[in-house]
């Protein structure tokens, strides 16, 4: 007998839970805005290739378009509906707005959820690609703007707005304007 | 009234619908969502040319929730005989489904409706389509110019000759003469095209992403012979368009199946599909000569362009016209070429014609300032002209000079050494480069409403595009100033074909066109308000059409202007090169918002960093089609290419013009491809005069590249 | 895409039963490659079994003093883990130059090995391609390889592996662990990618319905592993793949090369391990010179097509780099 190609499930998004049947096609993303409603997380290339879908999951960032709705029960979605505190914008989404962090705006859902990560995996002590000695005895890197932008590389913006969006990151992560780093 | 403090234009103002933006509350177009709606998926051709045989619908109507299949024998029937708002006829590739005939590769031959995306999608992947193929034609190459004619486009005309060219040539103590290229670009806004279509109460109601309502009611009404008035197009929010965002087939596709399946439709191009269907940047094959004395001042200027477009329409990358307004010459001769494969359309994008021309031009500027020993910024200086070079018409405004002044202090350009590749730190060797960018200032008519309500707030209606530009902000400052009220009293509706005929976004014409509507109004406003009466519940409104003052305004050349400053790292090993820092100054009338305006210039700078770089589509010759049309093969700037990009502006005023305001959308993007080569030259002694800069051009460049 | 079917496993054993020698099975990790494929139509499954609740998900000492990493191990973790970065630096830094921050936390080790070339005609359903439909051509011998392999291909196919993190595993002499239905397996990492000849399609020497359940990595080259580095190149700074990297280890007394490890990625099927530059090297001085012979040493097997030619360049440019820097660091 062929297997079933659809599930009954519970997704919780938000603190949220939403029970529904889903195609097992249906990815993350599509179950997220054509299904729920939640429209904020955005769909950029629906390949993994741009990050426009970034949401948290179980607290840490991932894309929405590449993983299945089916896979994702028992996982705590959080999407950029849910990163304010109510009215209170989120510090990161304070800091995008205050400097611009934007233009168009839709790859911007994405880029916040990914720098609430960024901030977080910084302070776990995370290294990252430019992390001049990744060895644990030389410390946590600092988050400097060359640290910030090579984490927040999987977050593209056609539009350009690199150069704000690095400023708001590093406002929101409270290191302000650290010095550039020596390499190229 | 109550009196603002001061003028808000020129002061910082966030965008008025960024919290939406940024809590993820703002909707754009394939957000909207329908009672009944249904989802088109398209099918592409997968040969370059030939006939479409035979579709077997059969197999996939019987498929879990499939409704229609679209094709060429069964689509409703469209006219594309009529002339589009732009003044010219349809690119017909947009006319979908009228024929058997495949003119490139990844052409719409069939739409999949079904309930689901998910059946839409595997349905459309499922169709089996036969084709009789025919041997193709994709190979752009300079070699190709004699099959080329002249073609005027949108920078008529074509070919521009004043004074003799070859006479100022020979007589000429240093001549300059060398070819660049440039290649395919895509624009790829980062929200890929969307709409939904459906019939209310008799009237087709589109919701879409585009960047001008007003065009694509135009092209739906023309295309389905339709009283405009009864075409209502809505786009709030759009995520980017960069010149791609016009009328395409998906909406056509959209149109069709919402009028056959009397339900909503909606149609979203995926990543891939925008690569054959949503337009895009011709390559270009350009040569340049230039005639100097032997202190750099220009005798001669030659620069001809080859771009090439489909084999249904003509549509020319005009990149020879970016030298007309530039530099000082006895003899200019400028000449855009244009020759037909079997390719999409391209159309325009950021700049077109100025993005890759100034690459040429601005390149061939620095090697005439290497063979004379003439500083690069003195040099352009040396040639600043007094009136239009071509045009013989005075200049609303020019401040290059300015912008060059400012750039080279800021940048602190009067350290350079201007030997190259003798500076080094660690594994890269440095240099910096700068050119000169331009663009047009035009304006074109527009119509807004302005309304004082009874709470003492206003609402402007105006059908503007924010495709990320800060309009809809920098409209509120415009009609705040024009009302001496505070922001928080004015509302800007924008976005929808119902209110009335305006500019598009495009041309850097957008927010100079509205601008000047809304302030016609609201002075227009300020004169019926009596003060102290009382404003009636349903408010006081007054109209404004700017078409008679647009068409007043006194012949001159109009531009922006801007000096590029870049400085770069290069690996000799890997190839690797890095913009350590790029900024420019930019002469682009007045600055309404600071902050989204500076976003803007940098975001175009960074364009100019991507195209220098990065960006490049790769045709298959064989196969017709691109290698790698998604967003890991088609790379542009991520966030760690671009570091510290910068932008600023000085004072340029144009008493005679009435707005004051010029675009800034695309002057940034203009000259930052050939600062960064420059630069690159000076870090390695190497001239790279084929776009991107890649790793394995840097490599295997011996001299120059 | 096509419909499938879908189960979550929970142990080893019952993942591989809920394969159910189904040869249109998949087992779904982070998804971050076969969701894609599936998108475009390169994969359509007939049933997905999840694998990501099994015990995998760790990283451990083994007993024979090396390491061993579970297949469900996402890259981020991978890279934080404190072992891997005090012993085996490299391997850090591989997967974090790899992909990005959001796929790096889905993205596993199991899948990390088994994802498929990002050749643009194998991605493109519409166009030839050997490997994807044997027997209708390659259209990159003839066309755009500009990333292709200069090692180890045939004239049936010029792919390349995008592995990052395989480059390093390879460089250290990792061995693949893995479960069938008749019991477990392991094959070293170095035998696990077949060579390309005349059969492409044929990429592993996997056995069918086979479970990664995970990677080792042997003791011995400890010494050597924790002076190690990473270098890629790519089109732009971040978020792409490698047009040519580097996974290099280096242990040096006295100006003499005792101990090296040598792999290069993007420049063939599968993560290369530099054998000829390693013996060429050993027992050497530690010096630019040597480094560049032993660089030419491997390099001299290249067969580039016409437009892939720099890529020996490149390849001979980041040994000489790597090493350098090691027996910088070595000296110090």
């Amino acid at each position: 007998m062929p297997p079933s190609t659809s599930s009954d499930l519970t997704l919780s998004v938000n603190g949220e839970k939403y029970t529904l049947t889903v195609d097992h096609r249906t990815t993350l993303l599509d179950a997220l805005r054509e299904r729920l409603d939640l429209t904020g997380t955005k769909k950029g290339c629906d390949q993994g290739q741009c990050g426009a879908c970034t949401v948290l999951v179980d607290g840490r960032r991932g894309v929405a378009c590449l993983q299945l709705a089916v896979a994702a029960e028992g996982r705590e979605i959080t999407t950029i509906e849910g990163v304010a505190d109510g009215e209170r914008l989120h510090p990161v989404q304070q800091a995008f707005l205050d400097l611009d962090g934007l233009q168009c705006g839709y790859c911007t859902p994405g880029q916040i959820c990914s720098a609430i990560a960024v901030i977080e995996e910084h302070a776990a002590g995370w290294p990252s690609a430019v992390t001049g000695d990744v060895r644990p005895e030389a410390g946590p890197p600092a988050l400097t703007p060359e640290e910030i932008r090579e984490r927040m590389s999987g977050n593209l913006c056609r539009c350009g707005a690199y150069v704000s969006i690095m400023q708001a990151v590093a406002r929101a992560a409270g290191s302000g304007q650290g010095s550039e780093g020596a390499a190229a | 009234m109550t009196t603002a403090a001061k003028p808000l234009i020129g002061t910082a103002h966030p965008r008025v619908e960024g919290r939406d933006k940024v809590t993820g509350a703002a909707r754009y177009a394939g957000e909207i969502s329908f009672a009944g709606l249904a989802h088109g998926w398209l099918a592409l051709s997968t040969v370059a040319r030939g006939r479409v045989r035979e579709i077997d619908t059969e197999s996939v109507l019987s498929m879990p929730g499939v409704l229609t299949v679209l094709h060429h024998g069964n689509a409703p029937r469209v006219e594309t005989g009529y002339t589009s708002v732009l003044g010219v006829p349809p690119d017909p590739t947009v006319a979908v489904f009228q024929h058997d005939r495949v003119p490139h590769k990844g052409w719409p031959v069939a739409l999949v409706v079904a309930e689901t995306s998910e059946q839409a999608r595997e349905a459309a992947e499922s169709l089996v389509v036969r084709y009789d193929q025919e041997p193709h034609d994709v190979a752009f190459s300079a070699r190709r110019d004699a099959e080329a004619a002249p073609f005027d486009g949108h920078m008529p005309p074509a070919l521009v000759e004043k004074g003799d060219l070859e006479a100022e040539l020979a007589a000429s103590a240093v001549v300059i003469d060398a070819e660049y290229t440039t290649p395919e670009e895509y624009h790829n806004p980062m929200e890929p095209h969307a709409t939904t279509a459906r019939w209310e109460d008799g009237r087709l109601e589109v919701v879409d992403s585009n960047q001008g309502t007003n065009w694509v009611v135009g092209e739906l009404a023309g295309l389905f012979s339709l009283d405009p008035g009864s075409v209502r197009v809505r786009s709030e929010h759009v995520g980017g368009g960069f010149g791609s965002k016009g009328v395409r087939a998906h909406q056509v596709a959209a149109v069709m199946a919402a009028t056959v399946l009397r339900r909503p439709v909606r149609v979203v191009l995926t990543r891939r599909q925008m690569f054959s269907l949503a337009g895009h940047r011709s390559p270009t094959a350009q040569r340049i000569r230039l005639g100097a004395e032997a202190d750099g001042r220009l005798r001669a200027l030659e620069h001809r362009s080859l771009s090439r477009t489909s084999t249904v329409y003509d549509f020319i990358e005009p990149s020879a016209g970016a030298s007309r307004p530039m530099y000082a010459a006895d003899a200019h001769h400028t000449e855009n070429r244009l020759i037909r494969l079997d390719v999409p359309s391209p159309t325009w994008m950021r700049a077109p014609g100025e993005a890759p021309g100034s690459f040429a031009l601005e390149s061939a500027l620095d090697e005439l300032a290497e063979r004379c020993g003439v500083d690069p910024v003195e040099l352009r200086i040396r040639n600043e002209p007094a009136v239009g070079p071509v045009s013989g018409l005075p200049f609303g405004s020019r401040n290059l000079v300015g912008c060059f002044r400012e750039g080279a202090r800021r940048f602190g350009w009067a350290e350079r050494d201007p030997r190259p590749g003798i500076r080094r730190e660690g594994r890269w060797l440095l240099g910096t480069g700068t050119a000169a960018s331009s663009f047009p200032a035009m304006a074109m008519p527009s119509t807004a409403a302005l309304t004082a309500e009874a709470d003492g707030t206003f609402t402007v209606r105006i059908n503007a595009a924010d495709i990320g530009t800060g309009a809809r902000t920098a409209l509120t400052l415009v009609a705040a100033d024009a009302l001496e009220v505070p922001t928080e009293r004015v509302r800007v509706r924008i976005g929808d074909s119902d209110l009335g005929p305006a500019m598009f976004a495009g041309g850097s014409a957008g927010t100079r066109s509205w601008s000047w509507a809304v302030t016609a109004a609201a002075e227009e406003l300020r004169g019926s308000l009596l003060p102290g009466a009382t404003i009636p519940p349903e408010g006081v409104t007054v109209t404004s059409d700017t078409t008679e003052a647009v068409g007043a305004l006194a012949r001159r050349e109009r531009h922006s202007y801007g000096a590029q400053f870049a400085e770069v790292a290069v690996d000799p090993a890997t190839g690797e090169v890095r913009v350590r820092r790029m900024l420019g100054i930019f002469a682009a009338g007045r600055i309404v918002n600071p902050l989204t305006a500076r976003n803007q210039f940098v975001g175009g700078m960074t364009w100019g960093i991507s195209m220098a770089l990065h960006e490049e589509a790769v045709r298959d010759q064989a196969l017709g089609g691109l290698y790698g049309p998604d967003l890991a093969g088609y790379h542009f700037a991520a966030h760690a290419d671009i570091r510290n990009v910068e932008a600023g502006w000085v004072e340029d005023t144009d008493p005679d013009d009435p707005v004051g305001i010029k675009g800034i959308g695309e002057v940034g993007i203009v000259g930052a491809a050939a600062a960064v080569a420059n630069a690159v030259w000076h870090a390695t002694g190497v001239r790279h005069r084929h776009l991107p800069i890649r790793p394995d051009r840097v490599l295997t460049a011996g001299g120059d590249a | 895409m096509r419909e499938f079917g879908y189960r979550r496993a929970l142990d080893v054993p019952g993942a591989v039963a809920l394969l159910d020698g189904d040869p249109d099975a998949r087992f779904l990790g982070g998804g971050t490659n076969l969701v894609d494929l599936m998108k475009t139509g390169v994969e359509r499954p007939t049933r997905l079994v999840d694998i990501r609740e099994l015990p995998l998900d760790r990283v451990e000492p083994a007993e024979d003093g090396g390491l061993r990493i579970g297949a469900t191990v996402t890259n981020s973790d991978l890279a934080a883990h404190p072992e891997v970065r005090r012993r085996y630096p490299a391997l850090a830094q591989a997967v974090l130059a790899g992909a990005s921050g959001q796929l790096r936390n889905m993205a596993t080790v199991g899948g990390n090995l088994l994802q498929r070339t990002r050749c643009g005609y194998f991605g493109d359903v519409s166009s030839p391609c050997n490997k994807r439909d044997p027997g209708s051509g390659c259209p990159a011998v003839e066309g755009e390889h500009r990333n292709h392999a200069i090692l180890g291909a045939s004239a049936h196919c010029v792919a390349t592996h995008p592995s990052d993190m395989g480059v390093a595993l390879t460089a250290f002499d990792a061995r693949v662990t893995y479960e069938t239905a008749t019991g477990p397996g392991e094959i070293p990492l170095a035998d696990f990618y077949l060579p390309v000849e005349e059969t492409p399609h044929r990429e592993t020497a996997l056995p069918p319905g086979a479970l990664i359940t995970g990677v080792t990595l042997p003791p011995g080259a400890t010494a050597t592993a924790a002076n190690s580095c990473y270098r890629k190149v790519r089109e732009r700074a971040s978020y792409a793949f490698a047009i040519g990297s580097v996974a290099a280890a280096l242990d040096v007394r006295d100006g003499t090369v005792r101990d090296v490890r040598l792999a290069f990625g993007a420049v063939a099927s599968r993560p290369w391990r530099a054998h000829a530059a390693e013996r060429a090297l050993t027992g050497a001085p530690a010096d630019a010179e040597h480094f560049a012979a032993a660089a030419d040493a491997e390099l001299a097997a290249a067969r580039p097509l016409p437009h892939n030619g720099y890529k020996v360049t490149l390849m001979r440019n980041l040994v000489v780099a790597c090493l350098s820097e090691l027996a910088e660091e070595a000296a110090r």
